[in-house]
C-alpha cells in the first residue's frame, strides 16, 4: 500500500474519526458524504458532520484466526472480530491481550492503539485501533467517555437531536 | 515554580518472563541472577507494540483523567532509546492519535533512560514562561539486551505520560537539577541492533556517583533532608542499585516503596522513574513531599522536588489501571514467545 | 425483451494446472462450448470473459481481446469484454451476455470465466482474493475471506444452534459430489470426522471447510431462444438472470447472517422466471466456505431462515434428494478458479438438464438454479434454467 493511502485515512484508524448524519443523526464508520439511512439521499448530502466514536463496544461475532492475513504472521493465532460501538456503527478488527478462549460474543471491549503493519524492515509503520476487553478501569464518569474530538470539529459537531440542521 | 503535573498516566505491555525462564536458555542460574538484580519479571511488549502504541496509550489515560483537551497541549515530548524511527518522530504520531495535532510543537528525546526526565524540565521551562499552556513528557521504552547478556534478564517495556500545566496542579514541582558528564557507560552505536555497555563501570562512577550527587546537589538547593521526603524515587535499572543508593542517601524502605517498581516489570529505561513517581501519585494524599532522581547513561541525572497539592484529593483517577495493577497482573511467556515477539529469532528472507 | 437460450457449454478441468497457461485454459473452454453448440465464429455478435484479477496474478490486464486473438477470433474483430465482480466475476459475465441477446444487441454470444490462481503463492492468492472483502476496513485489520466467514458461521450458531458438524458435512457432501466429477480438482471422498478435526484456518472453519485455489476456465453461448432449434435439440432456456449487491464489508451488512444481495437477487429472479424455489431440482450455490453454503440454501429460499443446519444433516439436499446442491462438486471439490466459477456452475445446470451429467445425473430435472457471489456478499448473481421440451 502506497503512504498516501495510508495517510488519507489516517483520523479514522488513529481517532476513529466517522460521521454524523445531520438529518436523520445516524452515525456512521467510516465516514460517509451521503446518508444511506436518510429517505431523501439528496437531502443528506453535505450534512454528514465528523463524529468520534468513543472506541467503546461489545463483540457481535468473531473469528480466531490461525492462517493469517499477510503481515500478520507473527501474531496468530490472533483474534479477529466485529465490534458493534455504543454509538451504533459495526466495525472489524483484532482483539488483543486476551486469551482467545475468553472471547464471546458479547465481551465488552474499548478501542486500543496498536500498530498494524510495517512495510518491510525498512518501510513505513501503520498504526490503527485494535480493541481489547474492557475492564473495571474503563468506567469513565461525567461523560469524558469520548476522546475530546479536534476543536475544529467541536464547534462544527451537530447538537443531538436537531433535525433541523 | 508554578508549574507542576497535572495529569498522569502509565502503560505497560501485558506479557512477563521470569529471570529463571531466561537462565534456562543460556545455562545460566536464572534464578539467582533475578535474585541479585532484585528483578522477578519483566514486561514484554507484544508484536504490534512499540514505544509510539505505549505512549499513546499512557497520554489517552492522561487526558482522560484529567479531562483536558489534547488541543490545549502546545508541546510534546517522547524521551525513549527505542524510537520505532531512527529518522521521523514517534511524538507525532502519538500526538495525532490523541488529537493534539496540529497547533504544537513536538519532538523525540533520547538521553539513554533519563530521555523521560529531561522531557519534563523542558515541558516546565515552556509551561512556567507561559509559552505553552500544557506541555506533554513522555517516558516509554521497549527496549532490548543482546541475548544472553545481563541486560537481558531486567530490560523491559512500559510508558508513562505526564501532563505539566499552571492549573489544576495536582503536583507542583518545587524545583529541579541536572547533573551532567561525559561518562560512557552504556550505548548503542548507529546500526547497531542491542545496546553495549561497561559492565561494572555503569555502578560507581556511573549511575551511584550522578544519582548520588544530583540529589544532593538537590536537597541542598531546597533545603531539605532525606526525612523531610514522604516518598523517593529513583532511575531503577534493576531492584537494587536504586534501593542502594537510597540507603546511601539515608532513605528507609518505606519512603522507596511505591517508587520502586523494577522488581515486578523490569527496567522500563526511560520511563523507570517516570512509572515510579505515577504509583507514587497513584497512593499519594495532598501535602506529601517526593524527589524524584532519574538517570541516564552518558551520563546525567535530573532531579525533581515535588510537592502534592490539594487538588489530589479531588483527581479522578477511575480510568486506565492503576500501577499496582501492572505490578502485580500479566501473563507470563516462555523464552520462545518471548523470542519471537522481540524478533530475536532470524526469519526467512532476511 | 427476447428469450435466450444456452445453445453450448465446456470447461477445463478444474484444479492445479502446472502446464497449461492462462490462455490455454480459456481457449479450451470457448471451444468446447462453440463445437457443443455447433456454431460458427462468424455468427458470433461478442465474447463477455469473467475474470476476478488477471492484473494481480499474471500481470495481464485486458485479458477479453488477448483471449478473442488466441481462439482465432481476432479477424472478425468481435467486442471482447471482460467483467469483473469478485467471485461473482462468471455469473456477471453471464449476465452480461444474457442483457446483449435478450435486447437484441447481439445474437450469438460467448460468455466466458476463467482464472489462473497457481501462477502465484499461496498466500499471494490469499491476499489477492481477499481483496473481494473491503480492503481498507477489513483486511487492513487483519480480515481474511475464511475469517469473515468464521464469523458469520459463528454469528450462526449462536443465533440458531447451528452445529459444527452441519457446515462439516457440507465438506463431506461436496467431495461425494465431486468424486463423480472427471473434472474436479478433488475427487477424494472425506469423513466429517476428517473435517471437524482438520487444520484450523480461522476458528470455527477448518482447512477442509475452505474451497480451494484452483486453475480453470468454462463458456457458454448464448442465443436467442427463438432460433435455437436450428443448433441443438436440448436448448436450455435461461429463464433469470438477476445481479444484486450489498455492502462490502461484512460489518456493514443488516444481518451478518443473511446476506441480502443474495436474498434480493433470488427474489428478483423467482419472480422474473414466475417459478418458486419448490420447482427447483438441481441447485449450484455458493459453498467457498462450508457455512456459506447453508446461508446461501436459508437466502435463496429453499429452507427457513436458522433451519439449514438440521436440514442439510437430514440429507434434504443430497443428490437426488428434495433438492440436489452442488453435484459438481460445487467450489469445495470441483474447485475454485474465481472467475470461472459462475459459468462453470451454468455448465453444471445445463449438463443436468439436458441428462448429461452421467454418474452424477439428477433424474426429472428441468429447472436449475445457480448462485455466484462476490466477496463475502458485495455482489451476488442468480439465474435460473429451464429445460424447454
Amino acid at each position: 500500500m502506497t503512504i498516501a493511502r495510508f495517510w488519507r485515512e489516517t483520523p479514522q484508524r488513529y481517532n476513529l474519526g466517522g460521521a454524523k448524519c445531520t438529518v436523520c443523526q445516524t452515525v456512521y464508520f467510516p465516514p460517509r458524504s451521503v446518508c444511506p439511512s436518510c429517505a431523501q439521499h439528496r437531502q443528506s448530502l453535505g450534512r454528514l458532520e465528523p463524529f468520534h466514536l468513543s472506541g467503546e463496544g461489545e463483540v457481535v461475532t468473531f473469528s480466531v484466526v490461525h492462517d493469517a492475513a499477510e503481515g500478520f504472521e507473527m501474531q496468530v493465532p490472533y483474534v479477529l472480530a466485529i465490534v458493534r460501538t455504543k454509538e451504533g456503527p459495526q466495525l472489524t478488527g483484532q482483539v488483543v491481550d486476551v486469551d482467545p478462549s475468553e472471547v464471546k460474543i458479547g465481551l465488552r471491549v474499548r478501542a486500543t492503539f496498536r500498530k498494524l503493519r510495517e512495510e518491510g524492515k525498512a518501510g513505513v509503520i501503520h498504526y490503527g485501533y485494535k480493541f481489547t476487553p474492557a475492564d473495571e478501569w474503563d468506567g469513565r464518569p461525567d461523560g469524558r467517555s469520548t476522546p475530546a474530538p479536534v476543536a475544529s470539529e467541536v464547534q462544527s459537531a451537530p447538537v443531538g437531536g436537531s433535525a433541523s440542521a | 515554580m508554578e508549574a507542576g503535573i497535572v495529569s498522569y498516566g502509565a502503560y505497560v505491555p501485558r506479557h512477563r518472563i521470569t529471570p529463571t525462564e531466561i537462565g534456562k536458555v543460556w545455562g545460566v542460574d536464572g534464578a539467582g541472577m533475578g535474585l541479585g538484580l532484585n528483578v522477578h519479571r519483566k514486561s514484554v511488549p507484544a508484536p504490534d507494540e512499540d514505544t509510539i502504541t505505549i505512549s499513546t496509550e499512557a497520554l489517552r489515560a492522561a487526558l482522560i483523567r484529567g479531562a483536558i483537551d489534547p488541543q490545549e497541549i502546545g508541546a510534546l515530548y517522547i524521551g525513549s532509546e527505542s524510537h520505532p524511527y531512527a529518522v521521523k518522530p514517534s511524538a507525532t504520531v502519538v500526538a495525532q492519535a490523541v488529537g493534539a495535532t496540529p497547533n504544537l510543537t513536538a519532538a523525540d528525546y533520547e538521553f539513554a533512560c533519563k530521555a523521560g526526565t529531561a522531557a519534563i524540565q523542558t515541558c516546565l521551562g515552556l509551561v512556567g514562561a507561559k509559552m505553552v499552556r500544557y506541555g506533554v513528557a513522555i517516558g516509554t521504552d521497549t527496549s532490548q539486551g543482546a541475548p544472553g547478556d545481563a541486560l537481558e534478564y531486567s530490560a523491559s517495556a512500559g510508558g508513562a505520560a505526564l501532563i505539566i500545566g499552571r492549573e489544576r496542579v495536582i503536583a507542583r514541582v518545587e524545583d529541579t537539577v541536572s547533573y551532567t558528564t561525559d561518562t560512557p557507560d552504556f550505548w548503542r552505536r548507529e546500526g547497531q541492533r542491542y545496546p553495549s555497555h561497561s559492565g561494572r563501570f555503569t555502578g560507581e562512577p556511573a549511575y551511584f556517583r550522578h544519582v548520588t550527587e544530583c540529589a544532593n546537589r538537590m536537597m541542598e538547593r531546597v533545603h531539605s533532608k532525606a526525612s523531610d521526603y514522604q516518598h523517593v524515587v529513583f532511575h531503577q535499572p534493576n531492584g537494587k542499585f536504586p534501593q542502594r543508593v537510597g540507603k546511601q542517601l539515608g532513605f528507609s524502605e518505606a519512603q522507596m516503596r511505591h517508587g520502586l517498581v523494577t522488581p515486578y516489570i523490569g527496567n522500563t529505561y526511560s520511563a523507570a522513574a517516570l512509572i515510579g513517581l505515577a504509583n507514587v501519585l497513584d497512593h499519594a494524599g495532598p501535602g506529601e513531599r517526593i524527589l524524584m532522581v532519574g538517570y541516564g547513561s552518558g551520563a546525567g541525572s535530573d532531579a525533581f522536588d515535588i510537592v502534592t497539592t490539594e487538588e489530589i484529593a479531588t483527581y479522578d483517577r477511575s480510568f486506565g489501571p492503576p500501577v499496582e495493577q501492572y505490578l502485580h497482573n500479566g501473563v507470563e511467556i516462555p523464552y520462545a514467545t518471548y523470542a519471537k515477539f522481540r524478533g530475536k529469532i532470524t526469519m526467512g528472507g532476511e | 425483451m427476447r428469450e435466450v437460450a444456452i445453445l453450448g457449454v465446456g470447461m477445463t478441468k478444474f484444479g492445479e494446472l502446472w502446464d497449461r497457461s492462462f490462455r490455454e485454459i480459456g481457449i479450451e473452454a470457448g471451444f468446447q462450448a462453440l463445437v457443443d453448440a455447433k456454431l460458427s465464429s462468424g455468427d458470433l455478435g461478442a465474447l463477455y470473459l469473467g475474470n476476478m484479477a488477471s492484473g494481480s496474478l499474471i500481470a495481464q490486464e485486458h485479458i477479453a481481446p488477448l483471449i478473442l486473438d488466441y481462439s482465432g477470433l481476432g479477424a472478425h474483430h468481435l467486442a471482447a469484454v471482460r467483467v469483473e465482480g469478485g467471485g461473482a466475476s462468471g455469473a456477471l459475465a453471464l449476465h452480461e451476455g444474457w442483457l446483449a441477446v435478450a435486447s437484441g444487441a447481439h445474437d450469438f454470444v460467448v460468455v466466458g470465466g476463467a482464472e489462473k490462481l497457481t501462477d502465484v503463492p499461496d498466500v499471494e492468492a490469499s491476499r489477492i482474493t481477499g481483496g473481494t472483502a473491503d480492503h481498507e476496513w477489513e483486511a487492513v485489520f487483519g480480515a481474511t475471506l475464511p475469517g469473515l466467514w468464521a464469523m458469520v458461521a459463528r454469528r450462526h450458531m449462536h443465533d440458531y444452534g447451528t452445529t459444527r458438524e452441519a457446515f462439516g458435512q457440507v465438506a463431506v457432501q461436496m467431495h461425494e459430489n465431486g468424486s463423480k466429477n472427471p473434472n474436479a480438482h478433488y475427487r477424494n471422498r472425506l469423513t466429517l470426522e476428517a473435517v471437524t478435526h482438520a487444520t484450523p484456518v480461522a476458528e470455527p472453519l477448518g482447512m477442509l471447510d475452505c474451497a480451494p485455489f484452483s486453475d480453470g476456465a468454462a463458456a457458454v453461448v448464448l442465443g436467442p431462444m427463438e432460433r435455437a432449434r436450428k443448433f441443438t435439440d436440448t436448448p436450455i432456456r435461461l429463464a433469470a438472470s438477476q445481479v444484486a449487491c450489498d455492502s462490502m464489508a461484512l460489518h456493514h451488512r443488516r444481518d451478518l447472517t443473511t446476506v441480502d444481495s443474495t436474498v434480493v437477487a433470488a427474489k428478483r429472479a423467482f419472480a422474473q422466471a414466475r417459478r418458486a424455489p419448490s420447482d427447483v431440482q438441481v441447485v449450484e450455490l455458493n459453498d467457498a466456505y462450508t457455512i456459506g453454503a447453508l446461508v446461501a440454501l436459508e437466502d435463496l429460499g429453499f429452507v427457513e431462515k436458522g433451519k439449514s443446519g438440521p436440514a442439510f444433516l437430514a440429507g434434504e439436499f443430497a443428490r437426488g434428494a428434495r433438492v440436489s446442491m452442488n453435484t459438481s462438486g460445487g467450489l469445495k471439490a470441483q474447485g475454485q478458479p474465481f472467475g470461472a466459477v459462475g459459468v462453470a456452475q451454468a455448465v453444471e445446470i445445463v449438463r443436468q438438464l439436458r441428462g448429461e451429467a452421467k454418474e452424477r445425473q439428477v433424474s426429472g430435472a428441468n429447472l436449475g438454479l445457480a448462485h455466484n457471489l462476490g466477496g463475502t456478499g458485495g455482489t451476488s448473481v442468480v439465474h435460473l434454467m429451464e429445460r424447454v421440451n
